[in-house]
């Protein structure tokens, strides 16, 4: 007769088997790169949308379709976008690490969290790239007749 | 039986002249209250608070609340306690919602003036698994420290005599080597509150004496134990560690120091 096998009196703490992952690391950095690149683009955006010509009443359609003719207003607005959405859901993904204390709550929380993030950027993406100021209404010279 | 009749001991065998001591430079006495969140793993299904009148001195520390009441009030009152002077790190609590050592908070530091009476709230460390009153399960403190190896590793041939470190090999690290492991800094960090799965300041403060000890080889090891996604990038630097350690550790700091090895050994 074995001897009785006397269980722990409670289980480790199981740490996770991902190892030589730099996925923290790199998280962790773009947080502190994509915030210092953010303050330079999302004042730049206020600056040149709410203060410089007529400040706040310049903003119309005409205004935005001025601005997306250029690429060079197209390439800012698609880094804010993305850096935006990618810093802010990294912060969020942390918050519900730091405060959902069930598996299960954090799995749902982060699946809605990271389909709302992916509708977010597709769908701004697409505006910014595909963006036509000839709709109807608009009164563009360049618009066909 | 005999009645113990015998008197207690004077304070002094030398009998003073009134002139000389009296009250002036006596050791004030006042109330305390100590609420004392109590629990009974055989009876409670929570820790529920106690309130305990006592008369102390302004010489005496929190400890010595807790030792009055086990010895002359409430004989099951459970805590750590081992030194009582500040080196073992056995009796970590939570004193007026601050992670402190029992036996190096004064109690004449939570009054204004010397006889007011004073209010203090004694609880268990949080975040590990409480055993009774003021006593828990240190397990998953030490299985984190454990993890990220606490101990000198080399290579190659021992040397005939002490291994030489210059003064300023040894300033590096000179900060980590004074942890005792009270458990003070990682019961008050809130992301180990969490699920307990983040290794948590004292573990990481022990990697930091290794990692930066010009002598030891292992880390690289420790580097990468620390990068886990538990490891140090968990840490959200609310200071709570550096403000709760009994030694004065610059806790965050070393946190910050292990995550910039960590960073200049990915990218360099």
């Amino acid at each position: 007769m074995s001897a009785p096998t006397i269980p722990a009196p409670r289980t480790g703490y199981q740490r996770s088997t991902a190892k030589g992952s730099n996925f923290e690391l790199a998280a962790w950095l773009f947080m502190r790169l994509s915030g210092v690149l953010l303050v330079i683009l999302i004042f730049g955006h206020l600056i040149v949308n709410m203060w410089l010509g007529d400040g706040v009443h310049q903003i119309d359609f005409a205004f935005v379709a001025g601005k997306w003719a250029s690429p060079f207003w197209q390439i800012w607005d698609l880094l804010m976008l993305w850096l935006a959405m990618l810093h802010g859901t990294n912060g969020v993904r942390t918050v519900i690490l730091d405060y959902a204390e069930r598996p299960a709550t954090r799995m749902t929380l982060q699946v809605v969290l990271y389909i709302a993030s992916l509708v977010v950027v597709v769908l701004g993406t697409l505006v910014i790239f595909t963006f036509d100021p000839c709709i109807a209404g608009a009164d563009f010279q360049f618009c066909p007749a | 039986m005999a009645e113990n009749t015998q008197a207690a001991e004077p304070a002094s065998k030398i009998d003073l002249p009134a002139s000389v001591g009296g009250e002036a430079g006596g050791i004030p006495s006042f109330q305390v209250t100590a609420k004392i969140a109590r629990f009974d793993p055989e009876r409670d299904s929570e820790p529920h608070w106690e309130e305990y009148r006592v008369e102390m001195h302004g010489t005496d520390r929190v400890l010595d609340v807790l030792h009055k009441i086990k010895w002359e009030i409430d004989g099951s009152l459970s805590f750590r306690r081992s030194c009582a002077h500040g080196v073992c790190g056995s009796d970590a609590m939570r004193i007026n919602g601050r992670n402190r050592l029992a036996c190096k908070s004064l109690l004449k530091d939570f009054q204004k003036n010397p006889t007011d009476p004073v209010e203090i709230t004694v609880e268990a460390i949080k975040g590990l698994p409480l055993e009774k009153d003021l006593i828990v399960d240190m397990e998953p403190f030490f299985q984190s420290y454990r993890e990220i190896m606490p101990f000198l590793i080399t290579s190659g041939q021992e040397p005939t005599k002490e291994r030489v470190q210059s003064q300023a090999d040894r300033a590096i690290f000179d900060d980590t080597t004074k942890c005792i492991l009270c458990a003070s800094c990682t019961t008050s960090c809130p992301v180990f509150w969490t699920d307990g799965q983040y290794f948590g300041p004292a573990a990481i403060v022990n990697a930091h004496r290794f990692i930066f000890d010009s002598r030891d080889e292992g880390g690289d090891m420790r580097l990468e134990v620390l990068n886990d996604r538990e490891g140090v990038w968990r840490c959200r630097t609310t200071f709570n560690c550096t403000d709760a350690c009994p030694r004065g550790i610059q806790v965050t700091k070393a946190i910050a120091e292990v995550k910039q090895a960590l960073l200049t050994r990915t990218l360099a």
